[in-house]
This record gives structure tokens, sequence and C-alpha cells, in this order.
């Protein structure tokens, strides 16, 4: 408990600052952060009254992707604090965000997930394999793109893409 | 070992015994032709005599040059750092070996492998279902990495069959492929009674992309890429060992100054990762803070991989030859003033979970996979050196490693603490180890040569932060991939998850989990 304490007052709020000795030399992306962070909440808060829910489903991604979402979730991008939200259901979710190419395994679970969401709801597809296949256009095993099999109204693009352009895609998206 | 002691050990298992050649094709790999007949017992003196699991067992289609199947079985002589190849010829109309999975069971889950993929059945063996190819989308009869495979023809679809453990008050809980969390796809079948669990089934598969079909055909520089792709969280390792391969068939010697820097790249890789699960096994148990304070951690290690590369998963900086990005006096700096900090922000998070006693208590003896087990399932890397299996390819087959006096580390207990241990041990010795390699480098040299493609087959290896990665590869005269073998340290380990948890009641099964950290692309390629 004292290590807690002490560390949390030693290291501040890192949110605002960014300013965890590892990350301080590091040039930083912490302005554009905030301030596109603030344009987010206001639009979110515009369109979806409070928050956005996303649910996310990996159909057949390398797991960097994955990686990286959960890093938009970390203390120093913190996409919570704009009002986005990752859920554990599909009947909590407004979007559902689809990673890597859809395996002709997935294809079933991924159809289950959206028709389990609730109407209004929309699909995001993000990095470059859930836009276009990637490395694993034409094989065997790939059904096809999201685009293929769900409406998808917003690509991330990147490989991956990182923490800033998922935030910055979402903006531009809900504008 | 030279050939001729590893041809007197099989004799001295078994009598009398007749190779149809023995050829030591690299320094590291001897290559080892039997006749399928003597294909089992071969295996078997091996795996007696070296006490090494199968590493890799493969088939390759060359029906349309020479009219057969070619299986190929790998082991590893560690302590010589050397791999061991034992391959036969088999018929196209008969299309069957033998099965090891009864004596070797590490063969197993790659007997399955072969079977779904190729159509060529290992006889006796005691269990063929599919891993892969799920019975519900894939008719029966298609064999995808058959070279002549073109086009899906229909067939009968079925389903799967589930191991069932049956009994008083025994029941199933199935879990997944889609999860709570932002992870990938897996379906896991637990069979309870109570609390605790006393089966789990891992029924994996659904990340497949056919990945090393795509290989076939392609150029080796253009496939770095799609090797990359493998397993996004060791993107290195595999493009490292992808390269390997390729620089070891076309004779092709890299500048020292890359081999220091795809050592740095590769430590970084595993900094990154480990300080991830240390984070996530904060989370499975509900300790948010030290999570939060690794997932710091691991932005500023991959902001640093941005800043070096330009890439923060270090995606673009292998190439055939060498490497692509150097390092300046300037990044140089950069990267021991960083390493410096980190090392203090990564000590203050050991400080935090080593003195929250309800966390130690939870993983304690959580998830013990025991020494005996691991070697029977043939686990690798991590996993097994933390139920205390010397097996590191660092250690072994790495001579810029031996000279910074890389310290193999190992625990006993096997369960979640020992893997954490482990992890914080190998995070510390990563460090250690850029320092020194930053060390040797030296300015303005080449950091890649132009390469010439050969004709020829040979394995490429690393140890990846999970494991070692295995890459067999068989190009042809024109610098084309034939055939491409990718073994991800995650498709041996996710056995040893299940037999980890046994015991364990489901609320530690992420925690298990966690501190596996397996994955699901890398597994199911």
């Amino acid at each position: 408990m004292l290590q807690i304490l002490k560390n949390r007052i030693l290291k501040g709020i890192l949110t605002r600052r960014i300013e965890l000795e590892s990350s301080r030399v590091i040039g930083d992306a912490d302005l554009s952060v905030r301030r596109a962070g603030s344009e987010l909440r206001s639009l979110i808060r515009k369109k979806f009254g409070r928050s956005l829910h996303i649910r996310q489903v990996d159909t057949g991604s390398c797991g960097a992707c994955e990686s990286e979402i959960i890093s938009a979730n970390n203390p120093i991008y913190d996409l919570q604090r704009f009002g986005v939200n990752f859920v554990a259901s599909p009947r909590h979710a407004d979007a559902l965000l689809v990673t890597g190419p859809v395996s002709k395994n997935m294809l079933i679970a991924l159809n289950k997930t959206y028709e389990a969401m609730p109407e209004p709801k929309f699909v995001i597809a993000c990095g470059d394999c859930a836009l276009g296949c990637g490395p694993f256009k034409d094989s065997y095993y790939v059904c096809g793109a999201v685009k293929d099999i769900l409406p998808v109204v917003l690509h991330i693009p990147g490989c991956p893409p990182n923490p800033l352009q998922i935030i910055l895609s979402l903006i531009a998206f809900l504008k | 070992m030279v050939c001729s002691e590893i041809i007197a050990g099989i004799k001295n298992i078994f009598g009398t015994f007749e190779a149809l050649s023995v050829t030591q094709a690299y320094t590291d790999e001897i290559h080892i032709k039997v006749s399928p007949g003597l294909f089992k017992d071969t295996c078997l003196a091996l795996h007696k005599m070296l006490s090494s699991s199968v590493y890799m067992l493969f088939a390759s289609d060359e029906r349309r040059a020479r009219g057969i199947f070619t299986i190929n079985c790998v082991f590893g002589n560690l302590k010589q750092g050397q791999w061991i190849i034992i391959s036969i010829d088999i018929p196209q109309d008969e299309a069957y070996f033998d099965s090891l999975a009864k004596t070797i069971y590490s063969a197993s889950l790659f007997e399955r492998e072969i079977w779904e993929m190729f159509g060529i059945q290992p006889k006796g063996s005691p269990d063929l279902r599919r891993l892969r190819l799920h019975n519900e989308v894939w008719p029966k009869g298609n064999y995808p990495l058959r070279k002549d495979f073109q086009k899906l023809q229909a067939g009968d679809l079925g389903d799967y069959e589930f191991d069932r453990v049956e009994g008083d008050g025994v029941f199933e809980v199935p879990v997944g492929p889609v999860h709570a969390g932002i992870i990938g796809p897996g379906h896991f079948r637990f069979s309870v009674a109570g609390e605790p669990i006393i089966n789990l089934e891992t029924r994996l598969g659904f990340t497949h992309r056919g990945v090393e079909k795509l290989f076939e055909g392609q150029s080796c520089i253009e496939a770095i890429r799609l090797a990359e792709c493998v397993s996004g969280d060791a993107s290195f390792a595999h493009s490292l060992a992808f390269t390997q391969a390729a620089e070891k068939i076309s004779g092709i010697f890299i500048p020292k100054q890359a081999v220091y820097l795809r050592a740095i790249f590769l430590e970084l890789e595993r900094m990154y990762n480990h300080v991830n699960d240390i984070g996530g096994m904060a989370v499975d148990v509900g300790f948010s803070f030290p999570s939060a304070y690794a997932s710091v951690i691991k932005e500023a290690l991959l902001k640093l991989n941005d800043l070096l590369t330009a890439s923060r998963y270090l995606k673009k900086v292998n190439t055939v030859g060498g490497v692509l990005k150097s390092l300046d006096e300037n990044k140089k700096q950069i990267l021991l003033d960083s390493l410096k900090r980190i090392e203090n922000d990564f000590n203050e998070l050991v400080k935090i979970l080593y003195s929250s006693v309800s966390f130690m208590d939870r993983i304690d003896t959580t998830g013990a996979l025991r020494r005996k087990t691991a070697e029977g399932l043939g686990v690798v890397g991590l996993i097994a050196r933390a139920s205390g299996i010397p097996a590191d390819l660092r250690e072994y087959f790495s001579t810029i490693y031996k000279e910074a006096r890389f310290k193999i580390a190992t625990e006993e207990s096997g369960d979640v603490l020992a893997r954490l241990k482990l992890r914080i041990a190998e995070f510390k010795e990563s460090i250690r180890l850029i320092e020194v390699f930053v060390g040797k480098l030296a300015d303005d040299k080449e950091i890649n040569v132009n390469p010439e493609f050969k004709e020829g087959r040979a394995l490429g290896y690393v140890e990846g932060w999970r494991g070692p990665v295995l890459y067999w590869m068989e190009i042809d005269t024109a610098g084309l991939i034939q055939r491409c073998k990718v073994v991800d340290p995650s498709f041996l380990n996710w056995q040893g998850l299940s037999y980890a948890v046994l015991g364990n009641i489901i609320p530690d099964f992420p925690l298990c989990n966690k501190s596996f950290d397996l994955s699901y692309s890398g597994g199911d390629l």
C-alpha cells in the first residue's frame, strides 16, 4: 500500500501531464491527444447522448491492432475520458470494431455478434487487414474484408493504426 | 556432435541401423534420411538420446518434381547447438506414415496438422480431429497445402467432437470464440464439478488465414512483410527467423553491425511484451494501479521503438542481408537514457507487486505446470523455463549472446509466480544485454548486403519473447519460396495451458492464461 501511495504521489497525474520519467524525453503527442480528445467528447455528446460504447471483435488479425486498441485505453491516451468505452457484451454496444481479415472460422461468430447488438448500430473496420485483407488477400481461408460481410461506415487505416490515429479517425467520422 | 556420433548413438539404442543418407547441411543442421519403415524407431531413438521433444514435424509436397511427399521431423540437440532433421519420402499413392504420437506426445498436434493440410495419414494416431480447418465450414477431402489444391471442392461438412467428462454434478462451461476483452478469438470448454476445473479443452484455429500457403510462390524480399504479420506482437522475431533461414540457404553473411542491431531490436520486443504481461497479470486479479503503471512503461517502450525505427512494432526493419534501420550516436544516447528511466520505473513496478500480500498469495501455486508434464507435452520457451527446463536458444546458438555472458533464467515451481519472476528477470537481463550490444556498435558501418538467392532448404530459428520461433524454408532456383513451415511457440504451449489450469477454479483461468500469454494468430497461422 505504501508503495502504491508513494508512486501515486511521485508520478502525479500522467494523463494530463504525461510525465512519467520514461515517457518524458521521447517527445510526445500530449497536446494533440488532448485537443483531439475534447473535440471527440463534444461530438459524442452531441450524437450519442453521453458516451459511445464499442465492442471489439478479432476476426483473424495478428494481434497488433488489439495491442494498439488496448494502448488507446492506457493512462496516457485514456480514451475513456472522452466518453468512449469498450464493453464486454455486444448487447451494450453502439459500435462494432472489427480487426483483421475475416477468416472462414470467424464468419458465423462475427455475424452473430453483429445480430446481438441493439439498433442503432454501426461497424468500424480497424487496420489495413480489415480494410482490404492486407497480406492475406486471396488466401483460401479468408472470406474477404469486413466490408464484404457487414456494412462498414468507418475505416481506420494503419498496420497497426496507432492510438492517436484511432482517436483522430473517430473524430473525423463523427463530424 | 558430428554425424557419425549420432549414428553410433542410434545404433546403440536399437542395434542395427541403416540410414539412406546422412549430411551435415550446415554447421548447425544435420539431415538424416531413412526409409519410411525406420522413421518411428529413429525418431524414438533421437528423442531418448537427446531428451528433446519434437520441435517441428511437417510434410512437404514434392509430387510435381519427384512424385513423393516428404515428412520431416526436427529435434534439437541444444547443448551442442544443433538441429537434427529426420526425413522420409513417401510415394504419392501410399500417403501414410507411422504415427509418433503414442510414444512421443509432442508430435501429436503436428500429425493432426499434416493430416488436415496434406491428407497424409499418420497411421495409428490416437487423435485425428482437425485443428484449424473447422469441420463446420471446410468440406472433407480438401487439402489446402497440396500443390494441386486450386479451388474448394464441395463435400460433407461435419461437427467437432469435444472430449466429454461425465459423472454426477459435472457440467460444461463453453467460452468463446468472442471473449469479453480486447483479445483474439478461441474457444475454451471447461468441464467442472463445483469450482475446480477437471478438464479444459481449447479449440483454436479461429484466426487461421492460410499463412503457409500464402508464402508459396513469393520472393523472399516481399514475403518478409507476411512473416511480420504472422504474430503482430512478435513481428520482429518472426521476420528475423524468416530472414535467417533465407540467408542460410543463400550463404549470405550479414555485417557484424546488423547482427548487433537485430539483437537489440529483438530484446526491445521482449521488453515491451514482458512488461505488458506483468501488467496483464495484475489486471486479471483486479489490481489496477500496477497494471496502469505497466501500460505506461509499455507505451514508453513502443514510443522508443517508434523513435528508433519509425515503427512501434518494429515492422519493416529487417531485410534479407541485414537491417534497414541503423542507430546513430544520437539515437544510441536516447536509447540508453530511456532504458535507465524505464529500468527505474520497472523496479518500482516490481516493488509494488511484491509488496502486495494479497497479489502474491493469489499467484503463488496457481496454475502450476510440473516439469514432467511440461517435458511430455513438449512445451517450449518461457513456459518451459518456468517449469525448470533450461532451454533458451540464445544460450546455445548465438555467439554474440555468449560474448555478452548471457545468463539463462529458470524457475522451478512452474506456477504463475514462477512465470512472473521469470519475466521480471528476463526484462532486466534484456536491459543489460542491450547496453552491452549498443557498446559494440561501430559508426558508419554497412548494415546490409545485397542478397543473391540460391536454391536450397534450411531452418531459421530465433528465441523470441515467447520462445523459439522456427521457420523451415525451401527456395527454388528462381529465388521463390516453395515451402515455408512456421512454428510459433504458442502452437505447442497452448496445450501446456490446458494442463496448468487443472484443479484451479475458473476465475483463475484468466490469470493463468495471461501468465502464459500465447498468441492466437501465431498458433493458428
